[in-house]
């Protein structure tokens, strides 16, 4: 019983999303929900029949074989359903044959692919693409997708919901985008993949191990993504190295009470290093070809952050890496982390310089960092910008983190 | 927020060609810093190109190939910055490495089309 019960929701996170995945390409986006539902089915007779007669030798099998007859009952008996999709089904499948319901690994993969692609599509916000990916490439239940949102049930629903009728409305194919396509397509992906695991990494959530899930399951997408020699391209690798940089430091980062530990006070020693080699690992396969994507850029920094020794030579690299970045992509985060290390390269004084042309000023990000860089050259400015950013800030380890900054420089003042 | 190219110019001297890389990572650094820091106040709008040193100019009729022993100035390079005014534009081209060197930038607005 006890096994059965851990079991379950085991095999729901790794089981659910193969089987809506592989049923909801072969429905279409009309119908995804019903693909949903039977899965959903599927693992609520599981928990009922295990629980009386014990777990079956190969659960994963049973689950599959509930899945499909579930399957070919509904388009069996559902005559509305019939009509639509079995007129869609034809076009790959000749007549009177009876349904396939392929469960094999190819087809999992190629489907979750191909899923991948018809949730990452740009005519539904970023939000709502990483709502249903979590929802139907991942699944997570609604409770958690509204905790990791700091959302509620209610509006997690409405949002996945309209999504869908969007998807739907613009004729999206659940399929591998074509040859000409697949780039920028990819980049979509792409881009959906990194905020969710920045989601997961950058969360305020409270929910340590819900965050972690959601960095892993970023990091297990992007893998399938390299997986399949359509989708294996340079920037897939570089994020995927980037992923496994930032994610070596998930142990050392969040203390036992659940507060953030910022790099600097980090044990190095907690830093996974098996991550860190799969990360070097991806990176030297995102160097083939002559593409330069914004995440080679990112991972190459990352890199360069799993060596704590701080020497000047490193910060120069960093700094390089900082301005190819910007010049590819601007952002106000890759502005600022220009400008730390532009002083850790160059010192503090030509730092203040850059810094005071960032023009961010309603960022608390921004005046930490003039907090930082005025310590010990101007104290009073220091003490200033700190206490700006203290009034910016809103989630609490922001504010946590800077009045700890703002006591010790009062208190060395003070001395 | 218009948009101004900055044009490099400076003597003909066909130096970088024959830099070691260490050498080339200090001619480098300065450019790298001063278009990244353009870039960190989101105001870059294309980064342009460094010319290389061979070519040609073409006139009615006449084909003159490098290295232009008789011109004072060459054209090395140009990027196109977003500016309010340009006041500000040049005041970013203020910080051009060139400058250091003994050369100039030219500042242009770039006429918008349609």
């Amino acid at each position: 019983m006890a096994a059965g019960n851990e079991l379950i929701p085991h095999l729901f996170r790794t089981e659910y999303s193969k089987i809506t995945a592989v049923l909801g390409r072969l429905f279409g986006f009309d119908h995804i929900e019903i693909a949903e539902d039977i899965a959903s089915d599927t693992f609520l007779l599981a928990a009922e029949t295990w629980g009386m007669k014990g777990v079956p030798d190969n659960p994963v099998a049973w689950l599959y074989t509930v899945a499909k007859n579930r399957a070919k009952d509904y388009l069996k008996h559902d005559a509305v359903f019939a009509g639509k999709v079995k007129l869609q089904l034809q076009q790959s499948a000749t007549e009177l044959q009876p349904i396939d319901i392929d469960l094999s690994e190819k087809n999992i993969v190629d489907s979750q692919l191909q899923m991948m692609f018809a949730i990452c599509h740009p005519a539904i916000s970023a939000e709502a693409q990483i709502g249903l990916s979590l929802r139907i490439l991942c699944g997570f239940g609604i409770e958690e997708i509204a905790d990791a949102f700091l959302s509620n049930r209610e509006t997690i629903n409405k949002r996945l919901f309209r999504a869908k009728e969007k998807l739907r409305s613009e004729k999206v194919k659940i399929a591998f985008p074509g040859k000409s396509e697949i780039d920028k397509r990819l980049e979509t992906v792409l881009t959906t993949l990194y905020l969710l695991f920045n989601e997961g990494y950058y969360s305020i959530s409270q929910n340590t191990a819900l965050r972690k899930d959601l960095c892993l399951e970023a990091m297990r997408l992007a893998y399938l993504l390299t997986e399949n020699a359509n989708t294996n391209k340079p920037p897939v690798n570089a994020l995927l190295a980037l992923m496994c940089f930032h994610a070596s430091r998930f142990e050392a980062r969040i203390a036992v009470n659940g507060d953030l530990i910022l790099y600097d006070d980090q044990d190095a020693s907690l830093w996974d290093k098996e991550l860190i080699v799969q990360g070097e690992y991806y990176l030297n396969l995102a160097a083939k070809g002559n593409v330069l994507s914004k995440y080679h850029l990112e991972a190459a920094i990352a890199l360069q952050h799993t060596d704590k020794n701080d020497t000047p030579e490193k910060w120069e690299r960093i700094l390089q890496l900082y301005n190819k970045l910007l010049i590819t992509e601007y952002s106000p985060i890759a502005a600022l982390n220009r400008t730390y290390a532009l002083a850790k390269a160059d010192g503090k004084e030509a730092a203040i310089i850059e810094a005071e042309k960032l023009k961010l000023d309603s960022s608390h990000l921004y005046h930490s960092l003039l907090g930082y860089l005025y310590t010990d050259v101007d104290n009073k400015k220091a003490v200033a910008h700190l206490q700006m950013a203290l009034k910016l800030a809103k989630s609490n380890t922001d504010k946590e983190t800077i009045k700890k900054n703002l006591d010790k420089l009062l208190l060395g003042i003070n001395q | 927020m218009k948009e101004f190219m900055l044009v490099f110019r400076n003597a003909p001297v066909a130096q970088r060609d024959a830099l070691t890389p260490e050498q080339l990572k200090d001619v480098s650094k300065p450019w790298q810093d001063w278009v990244g820091s353009i870039a960190a106040q989101d105001k870059l709008a294309s980064i342009g190109g460094r010319l290389e040193f061979d070519g040609a100019t073409v006139t009615n009729g006449l084909v003159t190939d490098g290295p232009y022993a008789e011109i004072k100035e060459i054209i090395l390079g140009f990027i196109i910055i977003k500016a309010a005014t340009k006041d500000e534009a040049v005041e970013l081209a203020k910080g051009c490495p060139v400058l250091k060197d003994g050369g100039s930038v030219e500042v242009r607005g770039v006429v918008q089309m349609g």
